[in-house]
């Protein structure tokens, strides 16, 4: 049992000696993350990096709660959540994270616009007007206000990537979660994605996680978490950055 | 969060997804239209039939006939201490009348189950015109009365519809057999001295040979008078409202008034069997046509649920609960089994139109106005169940796994 914890003011995430093994019980078990203690709060942009099969994928499941720890704690908002049920975990990724994924994952069916409301069309069904407000604005806000109401076929890479960055924004999560989301991108646009991130973390004060690859993006971010073979490394600030 | 608002929601996706596959929804709602299509036309077009048949069926006779029960010998019981042995032959069933027919007549008059109620006496004779001979069956009738049971009027081929006062009506083989026309005489035997000429003053054809060749129409006074049985009755003819029950209103009738009923269900059972295992065999043609529908959509579902995989990963990631993903698949099963079956009844009611319109003519399809409603109700709800099993499948995805699904 880890030790009751005491929430830091504006504490957002906190992982207290999570440990995630696979196959259990089976002779195939393997362990991935080996006691991982970390947390992250309101308004700080850190970058996750590490090679591959260190575990960042598995991490940020966990983080996203796609899935459960097997054993240690995680705390979302200061809540623990390893025992909650899917309904439950569910209803907190509805409401406290925003997902950001390496292959832009809109719903083709959608149009622009539709795609960054679904998140509150999957809280509360019809969107009403304000609703429908809020997300122009933050299509305005990523520069696509043009193309909300194209099919997200019609649109460039990098331009998906923004909107799947307005739909994760569009519920004011206290914590966005992006896994590679550059990884598909030219240098360029990467270039411009993160800009926006970062924009947005100054302006919505929200927790920003980023997994990446690429070592100037991450240098760029105010705290660099290196994850090696299931252990974090380092976790250090970056003096280098804005 | 109130029902109805997350079912927007539920309702918004399902749509979409079939709109989004616009090629695979055409063509399974073209294979549920044709079966939904071949189900309301061979409904209405056995179920027209049936009415048909009975409608013919009935159109010549009682629905039920009550008869005096039949003579039997009365076997004194042996007392308590001794046996008996018994040699019993049959007794011979003479004419008799039916005692107080006009009692029952008034009975059976103020029954609610009973349409019309008509006396009649029955009785063999022998037709003669000069050499030539044939057996008839004597049908002495209250006219307006016999006419609520088999409307003789409307069968008349020649003359008109008239007994009483020397006249008769005769059918069409008997007319030809007997070489008659209207206004020609006629000579009744009944046996035993018992003779009468009569005038031929209508002729009718009911379609069955058999009555056609036997049947003459007198007025109740002059049957009775040919066959001895002066003021009775043989038999009471009744017709009854609700065809299918005229068993159990027969038994009812029998107890009520101590006579023979028998109803035109028990003296045609074997059209009534032919009709049943007709009946089964359409059940059974819907009921596999509704299977294979409803594994079409299932099949269907379950590619598109594959396709879907990464997107239903994402709108879990989002926060979509199983329940709402499980939904989705449900209503889009029902959507489909409802355009399907809205299409295909269209074209199973075109079809009995043009059926009724350029078919045989030999009979007439009456669609029944809940048969289509009733035919997409039924598809609605196999599409639902049939969208069950791949609906579960996409709601128990794990969201992590399917994201990453190529």
């Amino acid at each position: 049992m880890s030790e009751p914890t005491i929430k830091r003011a504006g504490e957002v995430l906190r992982l207290d000696q999570v440990r995630k093994a696979f196959n259990v019980g089976t002779p195939l078990e393997t362990e991935v993350l080996h006691g991982i203690d970390l947390s992250l709060c309101r308004g700080e942009l850190a970058a996750l990096i590490g090679p591959s099969g260190s575990g960042k994928s598995t991490l940020l499941n966990l983080i996203g709660l796609l899935d459960a720890p097997s054993s240690g704690e995680l705390y979302l908002l200061g809540q623990a959540t390893r025992d909650s049920d899917d309904e439950a975990r569910t209803r907190l990724r509805n409401q406290v994270i925003g997902f950001v994924f390496q292959f832009h994952h809109l719903i083709s069916a959608f149009s622009v616009l539709e795609n960054v409301l679904m998140p509150l069309m999957i809280r509360h069904g019809k969107p009403s007007s304000a609703d429908i407000e809020l997300a122009r604005g933050l299509l305005d806000e990523v520069g696509l206000s043009a193309f909300a109401d194209k099919k997200p076929t019609q649109i460039s890479g990098g331009q998906q990537q923004r909107v799947a960055i307005a739909r994760a924004l569009v519920t004011r999560p206290p914590l966005l979660l992006a896994d590679e989301p550059t990884g598909n991108l030219d240098t360029r646009t990467a270039q411009s994605v993160f800009e926006l991130f970062h924009r947005i973390n100054a302006q919505f004060g929200c927790a920003v996680l980023v997994v990446t690859h690429d070592p100037r993006l991450a240098a760029d971010c105010a705290r660099t978490i290196q994850l090696v073979d299931g252990l974090v490394v380092s976790d250090e600030a970056n003096p280098s950055s804005r | 969060m109130r029902l109805a608002d997350s079912l927007w929601t539920e309702w918004k996706i399902a749509l979409r997804f079939l709109l989004d596959n616009r090629m695979q929804t055409l063509l399974i709602t073209f294979g549920i239209a044709v079966g939904s299509a071949v189900i309301v036309f061979i409904t209405a077009l056995i179920t027209g039939l049936q009415a048909n048949v009975i409608e013919r069926t009935l159109g010549t006779q009682a629905h039920i006939r009550i008869l005096p029960p039949d003579e039997v010998n009365r076997i004194l019981p042996a007392d308590e201490v001794s046996w008996s042995l018994v040699l019993e032959s049959p007794r011979a069933q003479r004419l008799r009348s039916i005692i107080n027919w006009q009692d029952i007549r008034d009975v059976l008059d103020q029954d609610t189950q009973i349409l019309a109620v008509s006396p009649v006496i029955s009785g063999p004779a022998i037709a003669r015109r000069g050499v030539a001979r044939a057996s008839v069956a004597l049908l002495g009738i209250d006219p307006p009365r016999y006419q609520r049971i088999i409307p003789l009027a409307n069968d008349l081929i020649a003359g008109r519809f008239v007994v009483g006062a020397g006249n008769a009506v005769i059918g069409k083989e008997l007319a030809r057999d007997l070489g008659l026309g209207i206004g020609d005489k006629l000579r009744l035997d009944a046996g035993e001295g018992r003779e009468a000429v009569v005038d031929v003053a209508g002729i009718f054809e009911l379609g069955v040979r058999e009555l056609d060749a036997r049947y003459v129409y007198l007025d109740l006074k002059q049957a009775q008078t040919l066959l001895d049985l002066p003021g009775g009755i043989t038999v009471i003819d009744t017709t009854v409202a609700e065809i299918f029950e005229a068993d159990r209103i027969a038994r009812r009738l029998a107890r009520l008034t101590g006579l023979r009923a028998e109803s035109w269900m028990e003296t045609n059972g074997q059209l009534l069997n032919a009709l049943s295992s007709q009946s089964m065999t359409t059940e059974m043609i819907r009921v596999f046509v509704g299977i294979s529908v409803a594994f079409g959509i299932a099949s269907v579902l379950a590619v598109s649920v594959v396709q879907r995989t990464r997107e239903i990963g994402i709108l879990r990631a989002m926060g979509s609960p199983r329940g709402q993903i499980l939904r989705v698949f449900l209503l889009q099963g029902g959507l489909l089994g409802l355009l399907g079956s809205a299409c295909g009844g269209g074209v199973g009611w075109g079809l009995v139109q043009v059926f009724n319109l350029f078919g045989p003519r030999l009979f007439e399809i009456p669609v029944d106005p809940t048969l289509v409603p009733l035919a997409m109700l039924v598809a609605t709800i196999t599409g639902v169940l049939a969208a069950a099993m791949p609906a579960r499948r996409a709601a128990r995805y794990d969201p992590a796994v399917a994201i990453r699904y190529v």
